[in-house]
């Protein structure tokens, strides 16, 4: 009998649980369900995506569409396919991270522990920054930019992203400084270390959670801008989410949506490989932030 | 002039004087104690010798050297932090030699001052390990470890014992007091446990409101309070205090007190007191917990026990003593009876006085008098 009981218990507990989980599928499939289309028809030829097969697997695989969108294709005037965009992608995004996140860390070091008369009003500035609508500063950005002589170039992308990325890594640095404790920074002063030498040999060993998370933030905002993009780049200096619209939006000849498919998976992969990469780190080094670690 | 000179310095945060004027001079190889209740201006003090803070006037010189606009680097200090400020990323060694690393000490060195001193402080098992690897006590080893390395002029702790618990708090008391007694170097301590102030020092600078109330060797501040703070700060359990008012019987000056049933006992002061002139003065009387024994109890050297029969209220056994309460001048008074003493609370029970050691202050000013 009392068996009965308890193996009622764990039936009606397994029934929950089936239901939880087929629900949980069923979302999970939801989502997945446009990666899904995306890579199977990247994957065959145009004909078989124009015979209605959308959810259908290749019956013939090929990887030409892939081919074609990194080496090939028609994007504006030349046949160059998105390479040479991907490239400026890289040289834009890993400059702008790296210089965004190394003064957000130096920013939020002075403002936590070398502190000064206004600092308060310096971040509010700061921080004010972040929430300024992109739109609002285009025509004064390419002013600027136009001024600087680095109008239409690489540099100038790099440096619209870095004014805007400051903002919120010094959010995230200040924020995780703010937790770390003082006591250290005037044991170091007293040990003789100076201004850089506490940040390079004391802050930045214990940034690594909160680097993360910067790094993750800065590296997807910035290589996902189209705005920007769109907006202060000529034709040799074009990242990759304006070429992929240039790519889809030719208008010669067929759509190949084999091949914008193909075009669109390459312009997600990195900040997907990012997140898989440090995903892990980001949900902690969030935590760290904001609760005390 | 000192080893330490401390000269009218003073701290002001905007309109704010958290340190009114100081002067406190140490010599060489003395371990002086900054001792007082939270928001009285030790660690500010302490801070301004470092460093840390600006003076806002006056000076402050080591070994003659006006520390002014002197960078903490270059003072020649170390300090211990209350919460050990362990470097969380370098393990024990590094930690250690990081002060030396950074003047500029070659890494043979380096090595060797970091394994003597580690030696001395039987933490060498420890040096790679990480701070956050290490017991409450370990690290507190490896903060003044940190310390020793530098071999500097002067030691400045900050609450060092704080964080430990109070058995450990004690035994590294015991600890500090040894490196102290061996190394005879100059400290100066800062802590808010006056045990801990009168166990460690040669001298204490006992600080109140921004003001340095007494400064002196621990049986001074202890025997010879300069005001109602400092008797009643330092002592556990603390000095008795209570109103009374001084007469003059058989030439001799005398504090009158009232007691709980109505009745005024007479207490003459010791021989050679100053006290005649204040014929009819209101005084605040202050007798520490062991000047008031029971009659077998009472300190046989002295030559002024005298007897004060009084209702006991509470008697609290603490195993090698007693504690019991009555009421003086209406305020109650604890008493340090020898544990096996036959006393009850309601009993009506002679208490013996040592008046050598009875210090009288001015209710008003709070100052001592005669």
């Amino acid at each position: 009998m009392a068996t009965n009981a308890s193996s009622n218990v764990i039936r009606t507990g397994a029934g929950a649980r089936f239901v939880i989980y087929a629900i949980l599928i069923l979302f999970c499939l939801y989502y997945l369900l446009p990666l899904y289309v995306m890579v199977v028809n990247s994957l065959k030829p145009l004909d078989e995506i124009r015979s209605g097969g959308m959810m259908a697997l290749p019956s013939q695989w090929t990887i030409a569409p892939w081919q074609s969108a990194w080496s090939t294709a028609q994007i504006g005037v030349d046949a160059t396919g998105l390479r040479p965009y991907f490239l400026n992608s890289i040289l834009m995004v890993v400059p702008a991270v790296a210089i965004s996140t190394v003064l957000g860390a130096l920013n939020g070091y002075v403002l936590t522990k070398w502190r000064f008369r206004g600092d308060t009003i310096v971040f509010g500035l700061l921080l004010f920054g972040c929430f300024i609508p992109f739109q609002m500063v285009l025509i004064p950005m390419a002013r600027m930019l136009g001024l600087m002589g680095i109008a239409g170039t690489v540099p100038g992308l790099i440096f619209v992203h870095l004014v805007y990325g400051i903002g919120f890594s010094t959010l995230y640095f200040r924020n995780y400084y703010q937790q770390f404790p003082t006591e250290l920074v005037r044991a170091a002063m007293i040990d003789g270390a100076g201004f850089f030498m506490i940040f390079r040999r004391i802050m930045l060993p214990s940034s690594g959670p909160i680097a993360v998370v910067c790094i993750i933030w800065q590296f997807t905002n910035i290589w996902n801008d189209f705005l920007f993009g769109a907006s202060f780049s000529d034709f040799d200096s074009q990242p990759m989410t304006v070429a992929l619209n240039n790519l889809v939006q030719s208008s010669t000849g067929v759509k190949e949506y084999n091949v914008h498919f193909a075009g669109a998976i390459m312009a997600a992969l990195p900040t997907l490989l990012v997140y898989i990469v440090a995903g892990r780190y980001f949900v902690r080094g969030l935590m760290a932030g904001s609760v005390k670690g | 002039m000192g080893f330490l000179d401390i000269n009218n310095a003073t701290k002001s945060y905007g309109s704010v004087k958290v340190l009114h004027e100081t002067d406190i001079s140490i010599e060489e190889g003395e371990f002086l104690v900054l001792v007082g209740p939270s928001g009285c201006g030790k660690s500010t003090l302490l801070n301004m010798i470092a460093g840390l803070e600006d003076i806002t006037s006056g000076d402050i010189a080591i070994k003659g050297r006006s520390m002014n606009g002197v960078r903490p680097a270059d003072r020649n200090i170390a300090m211990v932090f209350q919460s050990y400020a362990l470097y969380p990323n370098m393990n024990v060694g590094q930690n250690m030699a990081f002060g030396l690393e950074m003047h500029g000490v070659a890494k043979s060195e380096r090595d060797k001052a970091v394994s003597d001193v580690a030696d001395l402080l039987q933490i060498s098992h420890l040096l790679d390990r990480k701070p956050g690897q290490l017991s409450g006590g370990q690290r507190q080893r490896v903060a003044m470890g940190r310390a020793l390395v530098r071999n500097p002029d002067v030691f400045l702790f900050d609450e060092p014992l704080s964080n430990l618990d109070a058995k450990l708090r004690v035994d590294m008391r015991t600890e500090i007091k040894k490196l102290h007694q061996k190394l005879g170097t100059t400290i100066v301590y800062v802590t808010h446990d006056q045990i801990e102030a009168l166990t460690l020092s040669t001298r204490i600078a006992v600080m109140f409101g921004g003001h340095v109330q007494q400064l002196g060797t621990p049986k001074e501040i202890y025997d010879n309070p300069a005001n109602i703070f400092v008797a009643g700060f330092m002592g556990s359990p603390s000095m008795n205090l209570f109103p009374a008012t001084i007469g003059v019987e058989n030439d001799g000056a005398v504090a009158r007190i009232s007691l709980a049933d109505g009745t005024i006992a007479s207490l003459p002061f010791a021989p050679g007191n100053q006290m005649a002139g204040h014929d009819g003065k209101k005084i605040i009387l202050g007798i520490r917990p062991e000047a008031i024994t029971d009659e077998d109890g009472a300190d046989r050297k002295s030559h002024a026990i005298h007897r004060i029969e009084a209702r006991v209220e509470v008697t609290e056994p603490a195993g090698s003593d007693t504690f019991v309460v009555s009421q003086f001048g209406g305020k109650e008074v604890t008493g340090r009876f020898r544990a096996d003493v036959d006393v009850y609370a309601g009993d009506i029970f002679p208490f013996a006085i040592n008046m050598e050691k009875a210090v009288a202050f001015d209710p008003k000013s709070e100052m001592r008098i005669g």
